[in-house]
């Protein structure tokens, strides 16, 4: 798999971020490092015990990453996610963080099919 | 040499977004990251004159940044250290207000590589530049004043020579001057003064007489008292004076030509409308001449003259207040009252010449402070960072712990040395909130806490031993410490310095002293002297419960001594003070008051008797390598003689000597019957 066709599979736009950052070769490396990335665990348990302005930063903080890095799909989610915590958290919050999981499996794993691609 | 890089501060919470800018950045720049603001603001406070450019987020955990915005402008760091701001944050009014903090630049997110670091470059080499024109015009300026300083120097003293004055009173103007025009602005605001205005009067005031030189030196120094002609030719001074400066041909327009023509032509008016030459009345007369005025007559009183002897302080006040020396607003007088201790302090007491330099020193700072496109050179900053490198030097050598303590933001900073063996952090950010660093015990933090309440700008020193856990041992340590209190008016305590000495074996050193004074050298028991001190200190803490004080001695000791020998003896009595420990309960007081004497003193709630039977039989009975120990024991009781000491202990002693008197190895409580038994004034 090459990483255009890895931004294909994630919903983001490789165009967009080849144009922002310096090299491919960056690119490949902060895309990789978006797995060992914290914040969408630190979503994951603040959601769960109800602490919302640290659930709001997280996905703040996920949404800030996905622009970096083009990851648009992911990007569109968690920013919904991110205003529907701005002010403590809104009724949509649970549809909206089930979206953001699902977006997230769906980035990680193109990511993981990615990484092992490159073994090769 | 390889010239060295700059620093750029990275505040990000996320790691990813910090190692993107990383990687932008760090082939020109070195980086340093923080992952909250909290991280920031500890940055900037150890290293700001280092740091060329902060890159900031602004949502973030513990601090976010916004407030390290706000921090750094109550700091004034934002004056020195631009301030990039990148985020996700499109909304307008977030990013007015990151404008309105001071921020120069404002990048969202996503964002173009290429652009954050044009930006980057572009900011720094824009502030360097700003640096050094800055230095460049600083020094200028400075040079510039000290020039027209010196000149109007010259020029008074001049004026004064002439007037056969010390040339002294030129410069008791110009203090005096500040000093009430300082506490006027305190009062009020109704004259729109501003600290330059302050320094622009005290300057302006030198020339307050300049009109003289035109005066016929015969009517100047006339050592008796002016014809009413000469008077009025003397008046003109002030018009003469105003004319010549009116008559300038450059710099009318100057504020301080303004100034210096106010000064010179309306200092002799009076607030009630009586003075010269024009005859103003209370406002229409300029502050400047009305704060001058009152200084010049405050210092002719208190001057020698050709025609006259100086009066006292207390005189030229009193004789100011009376209005019998002009007249001026009730406002001037209030100001006049309240510094006349700092006059006295200044022109009486001496030291004048150095609490004048003080001051300069201070308004300089404080003009430092006030201006905000002023700021510190850099051969300042060199001047700084070399003292810096000299503490740190002084500090690594002395092995002592030192710290600073901010207010604002809530911060200590430790030299490593300390830091280390306390084993802390060496900057600890919001220091009441962080067990994790804590290291004093809460007792000693609460009364040093309340030790620095106590400190005023006047006695800002405190000392306090206390117990500190010292490479995971606790020691005594002395922290001798000092509270910083502003310049401002009032002043404001805005943190501590100090320092932590050790001084645990000094301690060690007097508790054993303390231990051999009050405690029995052979039997480790207490001396009869102490015991006395906390027998009576007990009863005092609690003088209804019930007590009882036994005295004993041991029988036939002496036979001990002289059949065996003195050390034998020795062998005995630690024997027994071993049993006494063990039969008596923590809180008792057992002590040797004599050769073989010994005194135990208890609290009982049940019945004393079975107590002192249950010691009494622990102490005696034992054949101790041939020799028999065995007591005899008087007991008193509170109950009975009350709480005394020497009651007690004389009812005890006269127990014991009639069990004494009935055959020894016994013990018997004091009752009134024992008065009675014969013979104990001659034992």
């Amino acid at each position: 798999m090459t990483l255009q066709e890895c931004y294909i599979a994630l919903g983001g736009d490789f165009e967009d971020v080849k144009r922002r950052l310096p090299t491919d070769r960056m690119v490949q490396k902060f895309v990789l490092k978006f797995l060992n990335d914290s914040s969408y665990q630190l979503l994951c348990d603040s959601l769960e015990s109800k602490n919302y302005p640290e659930a709001f930063r997280a996905a703040h903080t996920i949404k800030g990453v996905c622009q970096n890095l083009s990851f648009t799909c992911l990007q569109q989610s968690s920013e919904q996610l991110t205003e529907a915590l701005r002010d403590g958290p809104s009724p949509e919050v649970p549809a909206l963080y089930a979206q953001v999981q699902a977006d997230y499996k769906k980035t990680a794993d193109a990511i993981r099919a990615f990484q092992e691609g490159l073994g090769e | 040499m390889a010239k060295e890089k700059q620093k750029i501060l990275i505040v990000d919470d996320s790691e990813m977004n910090r190692s993107i800018l990383t990687d932008i950045l760090d082939s020109e720049y070195d980086i340093i990251e923080a992952e909250n603001g909290m991280q920031a603001v500890a940055a900037l406070q150890q290293k700001q004159e280092e740091i060329s450019l902060v890159l900031l987020d602004i949502v973030m955990p513990e601090m976010d940044g916004f407030e390290v915005l706000q921090v750094m402008n109550e700091q004034r760091w934002i004056e020195n250290v631009p301030v990039i701001m990148i985020s996700a944050e499109t909304r307008s009014s977030r990013v007015d207000q990151a404008y309105e903090l001071g921020v120069v630049d404002f990048i969202t997110r996503p964002f173009d590589a290429r652009v954050v670091h044009r930006r980057v470059v572009n900011t720094i080499l824009l502030y360097d530049k700003q640096a050094k024109l800055k230095e460049l015009v600083a020094e200028q300026i400075y040079e510039k004043e000290q020039n027209s300083g010196l000149m109007v120097d010259i020029l008074s003293h001049i004026v004064e020579f002439r007037n056969g004055e010390s040339g002294l009173h030129v410069l008791h103007v110009r203090t005096l001057t500040e000093l009430l025009l300082h506490r006027l602005v305190q009062k009020t605001d109704q004259y729109h003064l501003k600290q330059k205005d302050i320094s622009a009067i005290g300057t302006a005031s030198a020339l307050h007489d300049v009109g003289k030189i035109a005066i016929d030196e015969r009517i100047l120094n006339k050592p008796g008292r002016l014809t009413s002609d000469e008077f009025a030719i003397m008046k003109t001074h002030t018009t003469i004076g105003a004319e010549m400066l009116k008559n300038l041909p450059f710099h009318q327009e100057h504020p301080m030509v303004q100034l210096v023509y106010q000064i010179c032509r309306w200092h002799h008016e009076r607030y009630d409308g009586r003075g010269y030459p024009d005859g103003l009345v209370g406002e229409e007369i300029p502050i400047a001449a009305q704060v001058v005025a009152l200084a010049d007559v405050y210092d002719a009183l208190t001057s020698e003259r050709v025609y006259k002897k100086g009066f006292s302080h207390e005189k030229a006040i009193q004789m100011i207040v009376n209005g019998e020396c002009g007249a001026f607003s009730p406002l001037m007088m209030e100001c006049l009252l309240d510094v006349s201790d700092q006059i006295e302090k200044e022109f009486v007491n001496g030291g004048g010449q150095v609490q004048a330099q003080q001051r300069e020193l201070q308004s300089i700072s404080q003009a430092m402070s006030q201006h905000r496109e002023l700021s510190a050179s850099h051969r300042t900053l060199q001047l700084l960072e070399h003292e810096r490198m000299k503490y740190n030097f002084f500090a690594a050598m002395s092995q002592e712990i030192q710290f600073e303590y901010t207010l604002l933001p809530p911060m200590v900073t430790l030299n490593t040395w300390g830091a280390e063996k306390l084993g802390v952090s060496e900057v600890i950010m919001d220091p009441h909130h962080d067990p994790k660093n804590r290291c004093f015990r809460a007792e000693d933090w609460s009364d040093f806490a309340k030790n620095l309440r106590c400190t005023t700008p006047e006695h800002p020193l405190i000392t306090q031993e206390v117990k500190l856990m010292f490479q995971g041992e606790p020691r005594w340590f002395r922290v001798i410490a000092r509270a910083i209190w502003s310049s401002d008016e009032p002043p404001q305590y805005t943190g501590v310095i100090g320092k932590v000495v050790d001084v645990q074996e000094s301690k060690v050193k007097m508790e054993s002293l303390q231990r051999m004074a009050s405690h029995d050298s052979l039997t480790d028991l207490l001396n009869l002297s102490s015991a006395r001190k906390r027998i009576e200190e007990q009863i005092q803490a609690a003088p209804d419960a019930e007590y009882a004080l036994a005295v004993f001695d041991l029988d036939k000791f002496k036979q001990a001594n002289d059949n065996f020998g003195h050390s034998f003896g020795n062998e005995v009595l630690i024997r027994v003070s071993e049993k006494l420990r063990q039969s008596v309960r923590s809180g008792d007081i057992v002590a040797r008051y004599g050769g073989d004497e010994f005194l135990i003193f208890l609290e009982y709630s049940q019945d004393l008797y079975s107590v002192i039977d249950r010691i009494f039989h622990c102490l005696s009975g034992e054949d101790y390598k041939g020799f028999l120990i065995s007591a005899s024991m008087g007991v008193a009781q509170s109950s009975m003689v009350g709480t005394d000491f020497n009651a007690l202990f004389h009812a005890a002693d006269m127990a014991l000597y009639a069990v004494k008197n009935d055959g020894r190895g016994m013990f018997r409580i004091y009752d009134e019957s024992i008065e009675d038994l014969p013979g104990r004034a001659e034992a």
